[in-house]
């Protein structure tokens, strides 16, 4: 207790309504510092928005694809069923466009008209023909997308007001099509190919199949490796090693290994996994490995700090009682930290799946056009799936490179959105 | 339960429990506990009394090597349980903390169910073979630590949704559980309000028939009340060490005076 009136000087009489030059001084700093945080907000978010806002603009036609429905005569003159899979499945699609223009020369125009149809479509038709023989002779219904020119003018990507001759499609190609749509042949329906197919060369059959396959394999591989793994060092390290030059050496260098570039790990990958143990290239589990190097200390880092938040009187009651330390740890400490240890690896793996340079290195950024069917199938991922389209000089691959950006976005928020479920579901309060 | 008129509490000899001869803790370099000398009767309950920081908490920590658990910590000295050296390398110090159990300042269950919380111990020292047995267990424990007519119909109800007398209750019945022959209490009450507060002293008293009850309390009404030995500790030192109604009625050292009538501390 300090008696106030031994103090030097009398107390300042101040009044409570008239704020004083440093109250008046105070509050200005308050709100000036409120304004920086609700400015930066801003700017974060306006940022995040735009960058959206422009994938979306560029990304949303990708998801719908322009398609032609035709009534294909399977014509026994072109196809016979002894020569399966073989026959003249292109030219009985030419016949059935050709029926429905009949402005166009079935002689002179027939390489152009052929032209509007992908060129998936006549593998489309031979495989319903392989698959049911008996519709050679028949009339059947087939629909199937258009070439990447006819799509962009379907979608408005081509500007009709163009010079012809700096157009990709010619007037009569135009005319052809408008023909095709008056005749109500055309239509957009969702873009099912884009998470059906696999990479192909032509913009309008090119899918994420593959990319998607090949992700979830590499953050398979990874989180079986670097959970583990990253949990392990983390219990050691945390409850069980002691406390010396050397454990602190260990944590410093995890922490610098949590900042090495990841292109580096890249290298590391491409030396020891590929060249010296000699794996397979583009593989999805050399993929996961090269990860799993930079997930693991994301890993270890989480799990210890949530180790440490588990408060100590846990420790001790559990001690208290006569547990041993390893009972402690795996029978309350360790279920206690589990939401946070969680947390850390969902973010780790997010961190994990859009990671783009290590991939490249191990030549994951193969052009592939069918599905990995195990972990050690050459593939991509969608990182480098963006990659390779981001490098691709058709009109169709700009679109669908932001509709990729967009679905590897989808993916990180569901993974952070399911960290902050897990959070908040099995946080305990004490 | 006691009342404070102790020059007639009953006093009887009980043989001698736990023993420490010569005592020294260490944290890094600073010097806790300076060559304390403390013999704790069986059945007896012995109070640690002294102002903050004087190492009553840490000595405590001692007789169940608690303080193993902190990397800086070192103690020499000589503590025996029934004549066995506790600090022998032999020992191993999670048998040790099975025999002398600890309840700790704060309430702290386990984030589990109540029947768990006190099932733990003996589940992992194998003291039940079976459900039923465990159940027995469970209910003499919490009956023990007179929480049974409270709990038991929220057996799988989480201990931390407990009152905090309750849970502080339920702390020692999960103590009690592993069958320990020495209690540590390490201010117990300090948490609780006076009415919880009551019921535990009344349980401490209860539970001088089976145990040895070692308690830290910053209370000296409640050393009073509830022990029939105290020590003073004060600095690090053992000043004086006595039966309780001596110390509070005819201290021999000053610094227990001043104390005890509220000159320090």
């Amino acid at each position: 207790m300090v008696d106030t009136t031994q103090m030097g000087t009398p107390p300042r009489k101040t009044s409570l309504t008239h704020s004083s030059a440093q109250v008046a001084r105070r509050k200005r700093k308050d709100v000036v510092l409120q304004g920086f945080g609700i400015a930066a907000i801003l700017i974060a978010f306006s940022v995040l928005f735009i960058l959206v806002a422009s994938l979306v603009r560029t990304g949303y036609t990708a998801f719908v694809q322009t398609h032609v429905t035709l009534e294909v005569f399977v014509d026994p003159g072109e196809i016979s069923e002894e020569g399966l899979p073989r026959g003249g499945f292109r030219d009985v699609l030419t016949a059935a466009l050709l029926e429905n223009l009949p402005e166009a020369d079935p002689d002179e125009d027939a390489r152009a008209v052929r032209n509007i149809l992908s060129n998936g479509a006549q593998f489309d038709l031979r495989d319903r023909v392989v698959a049911d023989p008996s519709l050679i002779g028949q009339t059947i219904t087939l629909t199937a997308p258009v070439s990447d020119p006819f799509d962009q003018l379907n979608k408005g990507g081509v500007n009709r007001e163009t010079p012809e001759d700096q157009r990709r499609v010619n007037n009569q190609e135009v005319a052809w099509f408008d023909t095709l749509a008056e005749a109500g042949l055309i239509s957009t329906p969702f873009n099912i190919g884009l998470f059906t197919h696999a990479d192909s060369r032509f913009p309008e059959l090119a899918g994420l199949k593959g990319a998607i396959v090949g992700s979830f394999w590499a953050l398979l591989t990874c989180f079986v490796i670097s959970f583990p793994i990253g949990i392990g060092a983390a219990i050691y390290l945390e409850e069980f090693a002691p406390r010396n030059r050397m454990s602190d050496f260990i944590e410093v260098n995890i922490n610098n290994l949590a900042a090495v570039p990841s292109v580096v790990f890249g290298l590391l990958a491409l030396a020891v996994f590929l060249n010296w143990f000699g794996l397979p290239r583009s593989a999805p589990f050399v993929g996961g490995m090269t990860l799993a190097l930079m997930t693991m200390p994301t890993i270890i880092i989480a799990t210890r700090a949530a180790l440490k938040a588990v408060p100590p009187s846990i420790r001790e009651a559990a001690l208290g009682v006569g547990a041993s330390k390893q009972q402690v740890v795996f029978g309350h400490v360790l279920p206690l930290a589990m939401p946070g240890i969680l947390t850390g690896t969902i973010i780790g793996l997010a961190q994990a799946l859009g990671e783009t340079a290590p991939l490249l290195l191990i030549g994951m950024n193969a052009f592939i056009t069918s599905a990995a069917s195990s972990p050690f199938d050459a593939s991509t991922a969608l990182p480098t799936q963006i990659f390779i389209w981001a490098d691709s000089p058709e009109r169709g691959f700009v679109s669908r490179t932001s509709a990729a950006i967009l679905v590897l976005l989808g993916f990180l928020v569901t993974m952070n959105a399911i960290a902050i479920y897990l959070r908040n579901k099995f946080e305990r309060r004490w | 339960m006691n009342d404070m008129r102790l020059t007639e509490r009953n006093m009887t000899d009980q043989k001698i429990k736990m023993q420490a001869r010569g005592v020294d803790v260490f944290y890094g370099d600073t010097q806790a506990i300076k060559t304390v000398d403390v013999d704790i009767q069986d059945k007896t309950v012995t109070a640690f009394i002294g102002p903050s920081g004087c190492g009553k908490s840490t000595f405590l920590r001692c007789l169940n090597r608690m303080n193993d658990t902190i990397d800086v910590c070192r103690v020499t000295g000589d503590i025996r349980l029934d004549e066995e050296d506790i600090y022998d390398p032999r020992v191993d110090p999670v048998q040790l903390r099975a025999k002398v159990g600890m309840v700790f300042q704060k309430p702290n269950p386990f984030p589990k169910s109540i029947y768990d919380n006190v099932a733990y111990g003996p589940r992992i020292h194998g003291l039940a073979t079976n459900k039923a047995e465990l159940d027995e267990i469970v209910e003499k424990s919490l009956r023990r630590a007179a929480i049974w007519d409270e709990a038991k119909d929220r057996l799988d109800q989480p201990g931390t949704g407990l009152s905090g007398g309750q849970q502080q209750r339920l702390c020692i019945a999960r103590a009690v559980a592993t069958n320990p022959e020495v209690l540590l209490m390490d201010e117990p009450c300090s948490a609780l309000d006076p009415i919880a507060t009551a019921q535990v002293e009344e349980l401490i008293d209860e539970l001088r028939e089976r145990f040895s009850v070692v308690i830290v309390t910053h209370s000296m009404q409640q050393a009073a009340r509830v022990s029939q030995k105290t020590a003073f500790f004060h600095l690090g030192e053992l000043v004086e060490f006595g039966e309780t109604s001596q110390i509070f009625t005819n201290p021999q050292d000053t610094r227990t005076e001043s104390y005890i009538t509220g000159r320090i501390g």
